[in-house]
């Protein structure tokens, strides 16, 4: 494949560099249609400190081969993220193609909200939108880090290991503080079931010796008792 | 691999190396996608998500209706020819595998049209394709020791396990939402009704004293009987 009369640089053959730049930037198979002016939301439930990443392309439907344009760099997608506090945590235009990553700081139900921003008042053409989500440890580039810290095989094989399991003891941390926050919500009810029916059986008969009363002295004053 | 001529055996190892981790790169970015979404179904709304699958691939979609209504949703996945592989009507959460018989765009579709009022939030994971190997580890260029080799098995099945007890969390964790979310639904419920209770007796207590006083009010009090 690669010969030895081929150029090389910096003592590798030109192919091996092309073959690094060529490798494509981003293709998720999962992709969904939605309108130009549609707001599209996502919600990941997850534990606190926890990486969460997100890779999407933007397709726009060209009517004219009646399919969806292979890169359409006219459109930017707007991408926000809520945590569970309802708090912005990231908010950004980015090109047609984009990379976002946030790390929780509070567990519970995130929000991840995209929609272009095209500035027509009703929807508009159809667009293609290419999602990959990752969370926790499925977010963890691991060529990067083998490159990076040089691991050996069986080394990165007991990172990913490691990084599991850690993301196994958030999750049941996370389960805890879930179940804690259902025992509050059932205790609650409880205690609203039992203190509004006392409330309400009082007005009852409160209610009813106010009016019994209320009518006797009616009546008296029109001599009719 | 056919080497390539005239290569040195010092550089063939750090040749072997980048190209184990380009390879290694590529199949991570490429190919095997386990995506997990939950998103919100609107009340008479349909929504249909997309993959393009290798023939051969053995994928799975599984879905899990975590709160709205009855809990159930309608399930249609289609293969590029538009011929039905998996249906299910107002199902409330399924697994299903299939290996892919032609290359093409496959659709995984779930309407909440039967509904009228109660939106959905719907857990979906659709996985393609097995897990992809770490990279380095498909170089068997390397010598590998019998300890080495013993020990890559019994790592593989640690992380599988591991993987398998990451699934069962996720499985738990949307049945408790399920309970959770009804506990939390009812709490607010009681809350709004004991109100609109309350407030009822209080109406109806002082509207019988005002109806009764009037029917005994010096004006015209023949008439009133009248009324009904």
């Amino acid at each position: 494949m690669f010969g030895t009369g081929w150029n090389t640089v910096r003592g590798m053959p030109v192919g091996f560099w092309l073959l690094l730049v060529w490798l494509p930037a981003f293709v998720s198979p999962l992709y969904f249609h939605i309108a130009e002016t549609e707001r599209k939301c996502f919600i990941e439930e997850i534990p606190d400190e926890t990486m969460v990443t997100g890779n999407y392309k933007v397709q726009l439907y060209d009517p004219r081969t009646n399919g969806f344009a292979p890169s359409s760099p006219g459109i930017g997608m707007h991408v926000e993220i809520r945590d569970p506090d309802d708090k912005i945590i990231l908010s950004k235009v980015y090109s047609s193609e984009g990379k976002w990553t946030f790390t929780s700081h509070t567990p519970g139900e995130h929000v991840i909200c995209l929609y272009s921003n095209s500035t027509k008042w009703f929807s508009g053409t159809q667009l293609r939108v290419h999602l990959d989500i990752q969370v926790g440890e499925h977010a963890i580039d691991y060529a990067n880090v083998a490159q990076k810290e040089k691991l050996s095989e069986l080394q990165l094989r007991v990172r990913q290991l490691l990084d599991q399991v850690e993301q196994i003891t958030k999750e049941q941390n996370y389960q805890r503080y879930r179940e804690e926050r259902f025992r509050q919500t059932s205790e609650s009810t409880n205690q609203r079931v039992l203190w509004w029916s006392l409330g309400q059986t009082c007005i009852l008969v409160v209610m009813g010796a106010w009016q019994m009363r209320h009518l006797k002295s009616f009546f008296e004053a029109k001599k009719l008792v | 691999m056919m080497w390539p001529v005239g290569l040195r055996s010092g550089s063939k190892r750090w040749w072997g190396w980048s190209m184990a981790l380009i390879w290694g790169w590529w199949c991570l970015s490429g190919w095997t996608l386990a995506v997990e979404l939950t998103f919100e179904l609107p009340d008479n709304a349909k929504e249909c998500f997309y993959e393009v699958i290798e023939k051969g691939t053995e994928s799975t979609l599984e879905f899990q209706v975590v709160t709205g209504g009855q809990y159930d949703v309608d399930v249609v996945l289609t293969d590029p020819r538009q011929a039905v592989l998996y249906k299910q009507v107002k199902k409330q959460y399924d697994s299903h595998t299939f290996t892919a018989d032609i290359t093409g765009e496959y659709q995984a579709c779930f309407s909440n049209e039967f509904s009228t009022f109660s939106h959905k939030l719907v857990y979906i994971d659709f996985q393609v394709g097995d897990e992809a190997p770490l990279p380095g580890m498909g170089d068997h260029l390397t010598a590998m020791t019998q300890l080495h080799i013993s020990m890559e098995t019994s790592s593989q099945e640690v992380h599988e396990n591991l993987n398998a007890i990451i699934d069962y969390q996720t499985h738990h964790r949307l049945r408790e939402t399920q309970g959770r979310k009804s506990g939390e639904y009812l709490n607010e419920r009681v809350m709004i009704w004991s109100i609109f209770v309350t407030g009822a007796i209080l109406i109806v207590g002082f509207g019988q004293v005002l109806v009764l006083k009037s029917f005994f009010s010096e004006r015209k009090p023949v008439q009133l009987y009248g009324y009904n």
